[in-house]
């Protein structure tokens, strides 16, 4: 008996119409855990030896959406949404908040691994313990606002239908793609209610090339057993009490940030990182908290944290958006990255980008690479059909539209910053790398390293497996990036924790749920590894249209080398001869090779002998 | 027991028994099998009785009680006998939005066993205004 896991995974063939099941191996379990350990572990099984030849947005990529055994359990309840990155190459592990995650392990299943491409648009529906594939001629096209309702009242009319003597039938959970992930827009998000994304890595966009417009998910059943109950309530009380302290978060989400880290901190993009210091006091939580939010807690299933606030313009040029606070990241690419220092004027760029289905930091990303190359005239009036003016909410709001349906200069755009960078300095003949901020095809996170006193350190994104995600960054305390692997394998939201875990409560509540014994140092030095060193496999492998070069990859955007022109740490740049040090000293711990390549040993050690051959044979 | 629908994100709507003064769904029954707790006021529901019909569902304004969804008998809040642990955890929590109060002699609690959806549309009209007639 496996505690804490359903034991299984559906598995959905699109491209034959078949649907099937497969046990989990409680070995694999506990050599991955769950979520993105799983992932990483499924798809360099299926994937490895070709991962170079696969088209992520061809049929023969897989689109995975894991659980870990603790979701549901742990505040906080999230699902990893993974697969060979259209953005990356690589594997990224990209976590969404939501009922999705209790759905479908109520419905009896850790996960969903979704194979080939449909021929129509369809969507899945998963209910106890059977899943089918179905038409979804009608969602196809729809923002995410109306493909929340249009699901909603199609399936609980028809449950009502169906079973007529069962009462309210409570609502589905979704996770869908919005017009961005229906044209294959590489930054796409894998979305879950109306402003959750799965955004990193750009799933949205696997899920609009295998025509899955939705994944559906109703279940009555209960979660699985745990191991000891006993052991666990306890434990979920602590968690409980630890959430509720955290008052700063509770009462203002991470949206107390969008002035704070400009202000104090620096480490805030402006305008396309221009710089990285405001001091708009318009742009301080009050505004938010008086001017938009109209409920203030608000959570999904099983979190007593509650971060997110729910913000809404009712009138003038914004109204009709709808959002969560927004949190520091969207406030900050949403926001001041595009210049916008007004409350209203972000919570409505944030909303057309939640409702195209963008990721609301890789697509906003390129948003603002697109207005600084307006900005220096390489692109004109005539490539946007207007004039993506900085601070003009209402333009920054069309330019995400034009992306998501690739309209125009949005075609290009559509492909991301890097590749977009790429092939409009080709067109141009210029050098357009200089203006993108991104690492390895995926946009940076909100947090800029150049100051010093923000979190990010010289080596977070140019060492990360996720490329800039800053939410997976690489950092020289021990462990390095797999601490941030613990919540995505495990499955459960680290904001709920305080950023950081305690392994003091982690891993004994870990074992409450499975029964099995793990600490830091099995973490760090075994399972963390083994799942980040497929990462990085995976990663170096890339195409099959880029391949990332360590010597010239692993490195920071080079706006980061430029000093900053304002705020406290005026002059303050990345010191390129200390990070270089501290990356040398980052592979070491890792075990990877001076070129950042997993060693033969250590992946030998790990049971990995295959990875050192697919390494051995095309990277080495 | 308590049950949150949220047909709309944000729009969450606890939906539970009121204790009707005249207990609908008590006088539906047509096999006995609901009653009134005394001391608290509750609707029981005596399981052996129960033939999992739900004419009791349709009998509530709010259509509160549920069918166990592998068990054949009805699912009504039995207030924990007095000591609702839903109103514990939610106090704990910090969110006080389900606590224990003593029943108001002047309040009709019936009027609050409506529907999750109608309560929902009025939600989402007095968060959004106009554009909330078009969520749900």
């Amino acid at each position: 008996m496996v505690y804490g896991y359903a034991g299984k995974i559906l598995e959905v063939n699109l491209s034959k119409d078949r649907i099937s099941e497969t046990p989990l191996d409680e070995k694999v379990l506990r050599q991955y855990v769950g979520g993105r350990g799983l992932a990483a572990k499924i798809l360099w099984d299926r994937l490895g030896k070709r991962w170079r030849s696969i088209n992520p947005l061809g049929p023969k990529n897989l689109l995975l959406a894991l659980t870990g055994p603790v979701t549901g359990y742990l505040v906080g309840t999230r699902i990893c949404v993974s697969g060979k990155s259209p953005t990356s190459n690589g594997i990224v592990g990209s976590t969404v908040s939501g009922e999705f995650a209790m759905e479908l392990k109520c419905a009896g299943y850790d996960g969903i691994v979704v194979n080939g491409r449909a021929e129509k648009p369809v969507y899945i529906l998963v209910t106890d313990g059977k899943a089918e594939i179905r038409d979804a001629k009608k969602l196809w096209g729809l923002s995410g606002r109306e493909t929340i309702k249009a699901l909603n009242n199609e399936i609980i009319d028809e449950f009502e239908r169906k079973e007529r003597r069962y009462g309210e039938w409570k609502e589905p959970a979704m996770l869908y793609i919005g017009p961005a992930g229906e044209k294959m827009v590489r930054t796409a998000a894998v979305m879950q209610k109306v402003s959750h994304a799965a955004g990193y890595g750009g799933y949205g966009a696997v899920m609009g090339s295998k025509k899955l417009k939705a994944i559906v998910a109703k279940a009555t059943g209960p979660l699985p057993e745990v191991a000891s109950p006993e052991e666990l309530r306890p434990l979920m009380e602590k968690f409980y009490e630890a959430s509720v302290a955290y008052d700063s978060l509770r009462r203002w989400g991470t949206g107390a940030s969008g002035y704070r880290v400009g202000a104090m901190t620096s480490s805030e993009p402006q305008r396309n990182w221009q710089e990285e210091y405001h001091n708009e006091r318009s742009f301080s939580v009050v505004n938010f908290e008086t001017k938009t939010w109209v409920k203030r807690y608000w959570s999904d299933y099983g979190c007593a944290m509650s971060c997110m606030k729910l913000a809404t313009v009712k009138q003038g040029p914004y109204a009709g958006a709808i959002t969560d606070n927004p949190d520091y990241e969207l406030q900050a690419y949403c926001g001041t990255n595009l210049g916008i220092y007004d409350p209203e004027g972000n919570i409505y760029v944030s909303s057309i980008v939640d409702d195209m289905g963008l990721s609301g930091i890789d697509s906003a990303n390129t948003m603002g690479f697109a207005a600084e190359l307006f900005q220096r005239g390489v692109l004109t009036r005539e490539d946007f059909g207007f004039e993506p003016k900085w601070g003009d909410g209402i333009a920054m709001g069309r330019l995400a539209e034009l992306i998501a349906r690739r309209r125009r200069v949005g075609k290009v755009l559509a492909e991301g910053t890097y590749r977009a960078a790429v092939a409009l300095g080709n067109m141009k003949e210029i050098d357009l790398l200089q203006y993108v901020v991104q690492v390895k095809g995926v946009g940076t996170g909100a947090h800029g390293p150049r100051s010093g006193l923000g979190f990010m350190t010289l080596i977070g994104y140019p060492c990360s497996t996720h490329g800039g995600d800053h939410t997976s960054a690489a950092t020289p305390m021990p462990g390095g990036e797999t601490v941030s692997a613990v919540g995505d394998s495990l499955v459960f939201c680290t904001a709920s924790l305080g950023w950081r875990y305690n392994p003091a409560t982690l891993w004994p509540f870990f074992k409450a749920v499975t029964g099995w014994e793990l600490n830091d140092e099995t973490w760090i030095n075994e399972i963390g590894r083994r799942i980040l060193h497929i990462q990085r496999a995976a990663l170096l492998l890339g195409g099959p249209d880029v391949v990332w070069d360590p010597a010239k990859d692993d490195e920071n955007p080079p706006r980061f080398y430029e000093p900053l022109p304002s705020g406290p740490k005026k002059g303050s740049a990345v010191d390129r001869a200390k990070f270089v040090e501290m990356r040398s000293k980052y592979y070491s711990d890792m075990s990877w090779d001076e070129r950042g390549i997993p060693k033969s040993e250590d992946l030998k050690r790990l049971g990995l002998r295959n990875v050192d051959q697919v390494l051995e044979k095309f990277v080495r | 027991m308590v049950r949150v629908f949220m047909y709309f994100p944000g729009l969450e709507v606890p939906h539970l028994c009121t204790q009707c003064h005249d207990y609908p769904c008590v006088q539906s029954c047509p096999f006995k099998a609901l009653g009134v707790d005394e001391k608290t006021g509750a609707v029981e529901v005596y399981r052996d009785k129960c033939t999992a019909c739900g004419i009791c569902i349709n009998a509530c304004p709010g259509q509160v009680p549920h069918l166990h969804p592998n068990r054949k008998h009805i699912l009504i809040c039995d207030l924990c006998g007095g000591d609702p642990a839903c109103a514990k955890i939610c106090t704990k929590v910090g969110y006080n939005c389900l606590t224990t109060v003593n029943r108001g002699q002047d309040i009709t609690y019936d009027t609050y066993a409506i529907r999750p959806r109608d309560v929902a549309k009025n939600l989402a009209i007095n968060f959004f205004g106009e554009m909330g007639k078009e969520v749900i």
